[in-house]
């Protein structure tokens, strides 16, 4: 059963096909990005003279690099508080029986229900009210909240499932609860911090609805709605956009093909906890 | 330990409500505050700005199920979320199958398939836009190999474009599906599957009776997953099609968006994300339900 046999070369040469059409958008993107704009060639033979103009255009036009610079800033404080105030939140609800942790929980999962979009208008004029439109501090308040529900999910199923022995002798020995979470329960977390991690952060990284609302009209972007906007001003320019769109996946890619392993664990890690 | 002294012990040690207090707040201030107040937006006739507005009961509920664009665009969402979950996790579980095999580029295969599911949406679409436009590489490919009278305006004709967004969608998240399903493949104990082999059932045999019932967990996340994110759609149809040819591809959250944003009617707007809720509510009870009995069956 464990043989290469001549099943396996054959599903093999099928999974490569399969693998081929798959990438084939991405070998398009690629090809199209290095091509000059005066190139009317098809899109799918391959590029003769490859130049890489349009990526400094496209750095130079699309204000990217501020974009880029946002992205990081929103996704990583908001990610942090998230990972923060879910663990901490996670604890009591996981280990409490009182009514009152009950109801937290249930009133919390409600948030796995609700559509963003339910919320997303009565917020709008909250933020307009406080003069925060347009500042990317009000979309880390956002994600930090948006993130909770799932967040807090993943740590109470995890947490249900480890034991009490350590925090209770913990305790025995004097250790108040902030100290027992912060030297016991937290780095007994690990495993699926990493899971919340890579998951909010992929995210709120491609997040676009929240901040096309919340953006719109002002000189700060995000990496998705800086492409948006390229495209709306650069409508049929192709290679110039392809080059835009390059430049933010590359980043994602980077990351994924360096944390592959824990990535792809961490996706399927829910499944374990 | 007796028992009475364990409970006091616990008692002591339970850690303090507190605790909560930071995510709550988050979480009130950002979904369960605005979106109490969503719901009493949709009985009123508020349009954003105007401090004054009155309440009319279910006026905006009534108009919605009378107009033509809004019963379409539930109607398309649902279709959306239907075709997506039967198509990506159909796509998935048979890529599956084949990495979680002993071919040699199964890890490769993986990472590579997966790859898609990082970038985001907004990304992809406009990609794909491009691809099936009327000069488009699938223009080019059909052409390429002797099937140029296939050409089309993928996107433009309002019969096809619908499908086209579900393309999409299966072609980022088909990898995603089969990460999960391989980790549910492997979770099963090669010896179950070698003895039934050794028994004489086949591979089918071998599936329906043996893997179906062990991936049950699974197959309950990825349909979770891919239902709700067929429901709540928005970028891949604002990018490819902005809800056109007409209104042929709205879905309820393009026209929410265009409602508020570009109409100023924030209380039909918003009574279409209660709409919106609705559904994806009934969607997760009714799955929550059938797959806790198909799950308790199987075990």
């Amino acid at each position: 059963m464990n043989r290469y046999t001549r099943r396996t070369a054959a599903l093999e040469f099928v999974m490569i096909a399969v693998a081929i059409v798959f990438a084939f958008p991405v070998y398009v993107l690629v090809n199209l990005a290095i091509r000059a704009p005066g190139d009317t060639s098809s899109p799918i033979s391959p590029t003769r003279h490859p130049t890489l103009a349009n990526f400094t255009g496209a750095w130079q036009e699309g204000g990217l690099g501020g974009a880029l610079l946002n992205s990081v800033v929103v996704t990583v404080v908001s990610v942090l508080i998230v990972l923060v105030v879910s663990s901490l939140a996670a604890y009591p609800l996981a280990r409490s029986t009182a009514h009152w942790s009950r109801g937290t929980f249930l009133l919390i999962m409600l948030g796995l229900i609700l559509p963003f979009q339910l919320a997303a208008l009565p917020l709008y004029q909250t933020i307009r009210d406080l003069g925060l439109l347009g500042s990317v501090w009000s979309l880390v308040l956002f994600y930090a909240g948006l993130q909770v529900p799932f967040t807090t999910f993943l740590y109470v199923g995890f947490l249900r499932a480890l034991p009490r022995d350590f925090e209770e002798a913990a305790t025995i020995d004097g250790c108040g609860p902030v100290s027992a979470f912060r030297y016991i329960v937290l780095p007994m977390l690990r495993p699926i911090t990493v899971t919340a991690l890579v998951l909010n952060t992929v995210s709120v990284w491609n997040d676009f609805f929240t901040p096309l609302l919340y953006l719109s009209g002002s000189d700060q972007q995000t990496m998705p709605v800086a492409v948006a906007g390229f495209v709306g001003q650069f409508v049929s320019d192709w290679n110039l956009i392809f080059a835009a769109l390059l430049i933010s996946i590359i980043p994602v890619l980077a990351v994924y093909l360096a944390l592959q392993r824990s990535i792809i664990n961490g996706f399927t890690g829910g499944l374990k906890g | 330990m007796t028992s009475d002294r364990k409970k006091r012990l616990r008692g002591r040690t339970a850690p303090p409500w507190w605790f909560t207090v930071p995510a709550l707040s988050l979480f009130a201030f950002v979904v369960l505050v605005p979106s109490a107040r969503g719901v009493y937006y949709a009985f009123t006739d508020w349009d954003g700005l105007d401090p004054d507005f009155a309440v009319i009961g279910l006026r905006n509920f009534t108009e919605l199920l009378g107009d033509d664009d809004a019963r379409q665009a539930i109607w398309h969402t649902v279709l959306i979320a239907v075709a997506v979950t039967v198509l990506q996790n159909g796509v998935g579980l048979l890529l599956a199958l084949g990495v979680n095999s002993m071919i040699k580029t199964r890890n490769f295969l993986r990472v590579l398939l997966f790859a898609p599911a990082m970038i985001a949406q907004i990304v992809t679409a406009y990609l794909w836009r491009n691809l099936l436009g009327p000069d488009g590489a699938v223009n080019s490919l059909l052409d390429g190999i002797g099937l140029g009278s296939w050409r089309q305006d993928w996107l433009g004709d309002p019969k096809l474009a619908l499908w086209m967004i579900v393309l999409v969608v299966v072609w980022q998240y088909a990898g995603y599906s089969m990460v999960i399903f391989v980790a549910g493949l492997q979770s099963i104990p090669k010896e179950i599957y070698e003895a039934a082999a050794i028994d004489g059932s086949g591979p089918v045999r071998r599936f329906f009776s043996i893997v179906r019932p062990l991936l049950a967990p699974a197959i309950t996340i990825n349909l979770m997953l891919s239902i709700i994110g067929g429901i709540k759609l928005f970028d891949q149809v604002y990018a490819l099609t902005g809800g056109g040819p007409g209104h042929a591809t709205d879905t309820i959250s393009t026209l929410i968006y265009k409602d508020a944003f570009t109409l100023g009617e924030f209380g039909y707007s918003i009574a279409l994300a209660v709409v919106l809720t609705v559904i994806v509510a009934v969607a997760s009870a009714a799955q929550y339900t059938g797959l806790a009995r198909n799950e308790r069956a199987a075990s």
